[in-house]
């Protein structure tokens, strides 16, 4: 992806652990690219928002190196790292004025009156609060405080900044409204990005790569595309996007296919070879609901599986059917809602297929 | 629907009832349970507050002494004009008077009140009333003149007059280390007897001091118990409230243990050769005890509000401060403390308006220079029993705390303060 | 579970009950509230007077040792109307104020009080002191005592030693009061002991007063509680005190304290008791009469070191109860220790203790 120089953060081989028995980051590597916008996905206590802390300098790295700009910061102070930060609650000052805020990084830069007030007002420009500036934090609304958070994080024009879900205390239409505006604001800059959040729609609509966190482990690291697309374990498959989970055991292995006993009966079908092992061993077959189709015409398919319908809730554009397949009762499909689309029956007996691309084999 | 409007801009219900009272019915029972709730507390405050301070307030302007017991000399002396002696009426009066006030044995309360005034009334009076009470006939004023020559005194006359109504501001006047002279202006004591306005003023400066130590010591303990994990921070709690679980006068007494000539400190530092025994220090029975002691026992008054604040603050501000570039001073400075003024403020009127109270331990470690004006007034309540020069000060006292109190909430704002 | 909890709750309410009724029964029983100084004092009058009267009697004594605030206390008590001490030990000064106030009862002496054993009615026998309302009961004095240890060459002896710093160096402990120290400071400058009140009484005399006064102040401990100017002689905080000589007795004799007391000068003062308005009960008078004649009166000085204040109980005055020491030459009103005392002035007090604080407060606060 370039050459060293090309990198602005580089973890290599980082550890931490807060009591000396347990590691909350295991063994974390990972390098990005000036301009990039970065996401660390995963669920709460899965060592991401400790990757930042060490990046932003409030925790220390119990092993390893973070370098910063071709600069190993392990030993630098957070003050000095000129890296941007907008935490979850936003820490807005509350006792100075939104202007006032947008300022502090900037008097602290010891940067005169002029050249300050002009910097404010640009970034009060960029947000849209520019008639804001003389209200304190608490009179402006959740939305309004976030831009700010977003403007003084970036007022100074640090190399990097870093996100810790930031839109977490959002409600939902503001939370979207909020990830275009990032996105916007990171095209438009050009400038680093690290984010942090445990919700995937929010990293898969914002980010350029996503870094899958799981038990102080970096799962996949990719771009929103493979991920969704291209899971590598069944962890990756399952946090991203829904996904129906199939449990197997690996008959025989041919180039990058390989054909599954079904566990509860349901046959033996062909899944793409991923991440499973030897002949024999236990798999988990990954499946998106989008992907499978009911009833395909014959030999459209290289898999058809018997399955009965057990409930269809109406989606308006789609409709989700769960069905019942080789013993599970969990499988979902996604039924388009196009008009020459046939109508089921709850307790139907039906048929469903899909091709073996779509259908990947992964670890138990 | 229809009948939501009867008249233009008057909403009522559907029942034609005006819709405010049916609000204020609807409300009405609410309100008299709310009331009800909090009755006990309030017949609590006004019983063992309210009339208290009112009471002793009233104490500080009352007179009853001169018009209830000397009615006649008081009706007598209405058309005096003050130059020269009254004329045989009024001494007339002051014969019956005198005689009743001694039958009834309350001469004695016209004798100290007066007395507070003028010294030696005493003797003017309760002498009078003896040997008045023996005269059969008049013309009384040459007799009277005869028996305490205080009566041919222009100055005695005009004092009678003056303190003859039902209120007075004597005490008030004298609060403020002023006197009410022959003349009737009112005119500085002398030297010697001037007390009351600089003890004033080296209350609100001790109190002061001891508001700042508080604040300095108060602060890094706070933030310790703020940030510290909760094992160890619970501990330490229970260190800073230990004083509370500890009567006053034991640790007021301690501190005299530790800090007298003969004391533990004064021992240590002599065993260490950093004083020598003619040079020990003299910590207690001065306004240095004063301090020392009163900062320890209202510095808790200072670190719950403290701690209360801090703990509220997510560390995320100081990390936004230094992610910023803000040194961790400057973060400190600039961001962490300004958002403990609410608690800064909150901790301050409390040991403020407590030391500006306080009178036990200045009363047992502050010796002569250590006392407070709340000594005084405790001293009035108590030794000297003039209650009415107590109640004024203590009026004073509960002005300039109502000051402050107004002060501190045009500066911090009161809706602002956390108490803990 | 449930009746357990009601038996509880039954039980408690039956010994609150009884217990209510326990007290009303010891009060009615006949209780006598007596205020008094505290500490070795009061315990000189339980032994010399109480526990005679309850063990023929049966009376209970209820001590409170709020002597000190006495005047204020009966004057709420009977503004309030709602006075709850029977006897109450008094200066005379105060006395003399309470009883102007009409706060405290008239006592006619000579019916109430017991004549002495050879006749001599009560109002002859006492010494002094009987304005109507007080009931002498001892004379006592405030003086000066030094601890040995501290001058082991020349000894103060003197009102003027006291004085002088350079002669007898460390602190001094004075009481927080201006009686005594006006009538010592003029004493010092040179005035006689007689003639301290006429001068006291200009003045130039009072400025005199203050400014000796000045010339010892920052080497002074003020004391307010009895029990305090013995603890700082003994701890060596000051070199001399003023204290009440039947403390600074106990002090030599029950905790062998090497201290000497300065006879010179002594502040002889009459002390006794006044019955607070409503409270003269035949109960107390009978009380009184007992309390208060010849030969309790010299009991009393078999426990502390005051004299009896009366004429005729001079002679009975004999050894220490617990230690068999001879307490004739411990009186303050032993001719060898009577040479040069002031005679504390009641009236010019009363007069003039309003105007004599304020200066003194003034001039401490200064």
């Amino acid at each position: 992806m370039g050459s060293e120089s090309d990198f602005l953060v580089q973890f290599k081989n980082v550890q931490k652990s807060y009591d000396g028995v347990h590691l909350v980051v295991k063994d974390f590597n990972v390098d990005m690219v000036k301009g990039e916008f970065l996401t660390m996905l995963g669920p709460s206590g899965s060592g991401k928002t400790t990757c930042l802390m060490m990046l932003a300098g409030f925790e220390t790295a119990t092993n390893g190196q973070i370098i910063l700009d071709g600069q190993s910061i392990n030993n630098v102070a957070p003050h000095k790292r000129d890296i941007g930060m907008v935490f979850q609650n936003y820490a807005l000052f509350p006792h100075m004025t939104v202007a006032e805020n947008l300022a502090f990084p900037l008097r602290v830069r010891k940067m005169g009156q002029s050249e300050v007030t002009d910097k404010v007002n640009r970034a009060l420009k960029m947000v849209r609060l520019d008639t804001f500036a003389n209200r304190r934090p608490a009179q402006l609304s959740g939305g309004q405080q976030q831009r700010v958070a977003v403007a003084r994080a970036l007022v100074f024009e640090p190399k990097l900044v870093l996100m810790d879900e930031p839109l977490g205390a959002l409600d939902k239409n503001l939370r979207e409204e909020m990830q275009y505006e990032i996105k916007h604001i990171h095209e438009d800059l050009g400038v680093t990005m690290l984010y942090v959040t445990h919700d995937q729609v929010e990293a898969l609509t914002m980010s350029d790569r996503i870094a899958v966190f799981d038990d102080g482990i970096v799962q996949q690291l990719a771009s929103p595309q493979s991920l969704y697309e291209q899971p590598c374990n069944a962890f990756v498959a399952n946090f991203i996007g829904e996904n129906n989970r199939l449990m197997g055991k690996v008959l025989s292995v041919s180039g990058d296919t390989c054909s599954v006993e079904l566990q509860g009966g349901g046959g033996t079908v062909q899944a793409k070879k991923v991440n499973v092992g030897q002949v024999g061993d236990a798999t988990t077959l990954s499946l998106r609901p989008e992907r499978v189709l009911v009833n395909p015409a014959q030999g459209s398919c290289a898999n058809l599986v018997n399955a009965t319908v057990e409930e269809l809730i109406y989606h308006g554009d789609h409709t989700r059917t769960r069905v019942s397949i080789s013993g599970s009762s969990d499988f979902i499909i996604k039924v388009p809602n196009t008009h020459n689309q046939q109508h089921m029956k709850k307790g139907e007996a039906i048929r469903i297929g899909w091709d073996t691309d779509d259908c990947r084999a992964l670890d138990a | 629907m229809a009948n939501t409007y009867s008249k233009v801009g008057e909403m009522t219900t559907n029942d034609g009832v005006p819709l405010k009272v049916s609000l204020r019915r609807s409300q009405r029972k609410l309100k008299l349970w709310a009331f009800l709730l909090v009755a006990p507390l309030l017949v609590f405050i006004l019983v063992s507050f309210i009339i208290p301070v009112v009471n002793m307030t009233l104490r500080g302007v009352e007179n009853p002494q001169v018009i209830n017991i000397m009615p006649n000399v008081v009706a007598e002396l209405e058309n005096w004009q003050g130059t020269q002696l009254p004329d045989e009426a009024v001494y007339a009066a002051l014969v019956t008077d005198l005689t009743m006030g001694r039958k009834n044995k309350n001469i004695g309360k016209v004798a100290t009140r007066l007395n507070y005034e003028r010294s030696g009334m005493r003797r003017v009076i309760t002498g009078s009333a003896r040997k008045a009470s023996k005269l059969k006939e008049g013309p009384y004023k040459e007799q009277m003149i005869k028996i305490n020559k205080a009566w041919a005194d222009v100055g005695v006359w005009s004092l009678i007059k003056r303190e003859s109504g039902a209120f007075t501001s004597s005490y008030m006047i004298s609060a403020v280390d002023r006197k009410t002279n022959d003349a009737g202006e009112i005119v500085a004591k002398i030297e010697d007897k001037q007390i009351y306005v600089n003890l004033f003023g080296k209350t609100l400066l001790m109190s002061f001091s001891i508001t700042i130590i508080c604040i300095v010591l108060a602060f890094p303990i706070a933030y310790l118990l703020a940030t510290l994990p909760l094992a160890k921070s619970n501990l330490l709690m229970i260190l800073v409230l230990l004083p509370f679980w500890t009567s006053l006068l034991v640790r007021t007494t301690t501190w005299i243990v530790l800090l007298q000539s003969q004391g533990v400190v004064n021992d240590l530092l002599v065993w260490m050769h950093i004083i020598d025994e003619d040079g020990r220090l003299q910590m207690i029975y001065n306004q240095t005890g004063t301090i020392i002691a009163m900062t320890h026992i209202l510095l808790p008054f200072m670190v719950l509000p403290l701690y209360s604040v801090m703990k509220t603050i997510p560390p995320s501000y100081m990390r936004a401060a230094l992610s910023l570039g803000a040194n961790p001073v400057t973060a400190f400075i600039k961001v962490y403390i300004p958002m403990t003024v609410s608690g800064i403020g909150a901790g301050s009127l409390l040991v403020f308006i407590l030391s500006i109270g306080y009178y036990i331990t200045p009363a047992l470690v502050g010796g002569q220079s250590g006392l407070l004006i709340s000594n005084m007034i405790a001293y009035h309540m108590q030794n000297s029993l003039n209650w009415g020069l107590a109640g004024a000060l203590g009026f004073i006292l509960l002005v300039i705390v109502m000051l402050f109190y107004a002060l501190f909430n045009k500066v911090i704002g009161i809706d602002k303060m956390k108490m803990g | 579970m449930k009746k357990l909890l009601k038996r509880t709750i039954v039980a408690t309410a039956i010994a609150a009950v009884s217990m209510t009724m326990a007290t009303t029964a010891v009060q009615a029983a006949d209780t006598m509230t007596v205020v008094s100084w505290g500490g070795s004092y009061t315990k000189s009058q339980e032994r010399a007077y109480q526990e005679p009267w309850t063990k023929m009697h049966g009376t209970k004594f209820l001590s409170e040792d709020k002597a000190g605030t006495g005047l204020a206390g009966i004057r709420s008590q009977v503004e309030a109307n709602n006075v709850t001490w029977d006897l109450v030990d008094m200066l005379e000064g105060d006395s003399m104020i309470a009883c102007d106030e009409g706060l405290i009862e008239e006592i006619d002496y000579d019916t109430i009080l017991a004549a002495a054993p050879d006749g001599t009615p009560a109002s002859k026998d006492f010494l002094g002191g009987m304005n109507g309302c007080f009931i002498p009961q001892i004379v006592y004095a405030t003086l000066f005592a030094y601890n040995d240890e501290l001058f082991p060459g020349e000894k103060p002896s003197t009102i003027a030693d006291i004085f002088d710093l350079e002669k007898f160096p460390g602190k001094r402990s004075l009481q927080k009061i201006p009686d005594g120290n006006l009538e010592w400071a003029l004493m010092a400058s040179g005035v006689a002991a007689d003639k301290v009140y006429e001068k006291l009484d200009t003045e130039e005399g009072i400025a005199m007063a203050f400014k000796k006064l000045d010339e010892i102040k920052d080497s002074v401990v003020w004391w307010e509680a009895g029990a305090q100017p013995p603890q700082l002689l003994a701890d060596k905080e000051v070199s001399i005190a003023s204290g009440f000589n039947g403390r600074f007795f106990g002090a030599q004799v029950n905790e062998k304290q090497p201290f000497t007391i300065i006879w010179d000068g002594q502040l002889a003062e009459i002390d006794g008791w006044v019955v607070p308005k409503g409270k003269l009960t035949d109960d107390l008078k009978a009380y009184l009469k007992f309390a208060t004649d010849t030969q309790r009166l010299a009991d009393q000085s078999k426990f502390i070191s005051y004299g009896p204040a009366r004429a005729s109980s001079a002679a009975l005055v004999g050894k220490h109860a617990d230690t068999g020491i001879d307490m004739k030459p411990h009186m303050p009103t032993n001719p060898e220790n009577f040479k040069n005392p002031i005679i504390k002035n009641a009236e010019w007090w009363a007069n003039n203790k309003d105007d004599m604080n304020e200066r003194f407060n003034a001039w401490l606060a200064k």
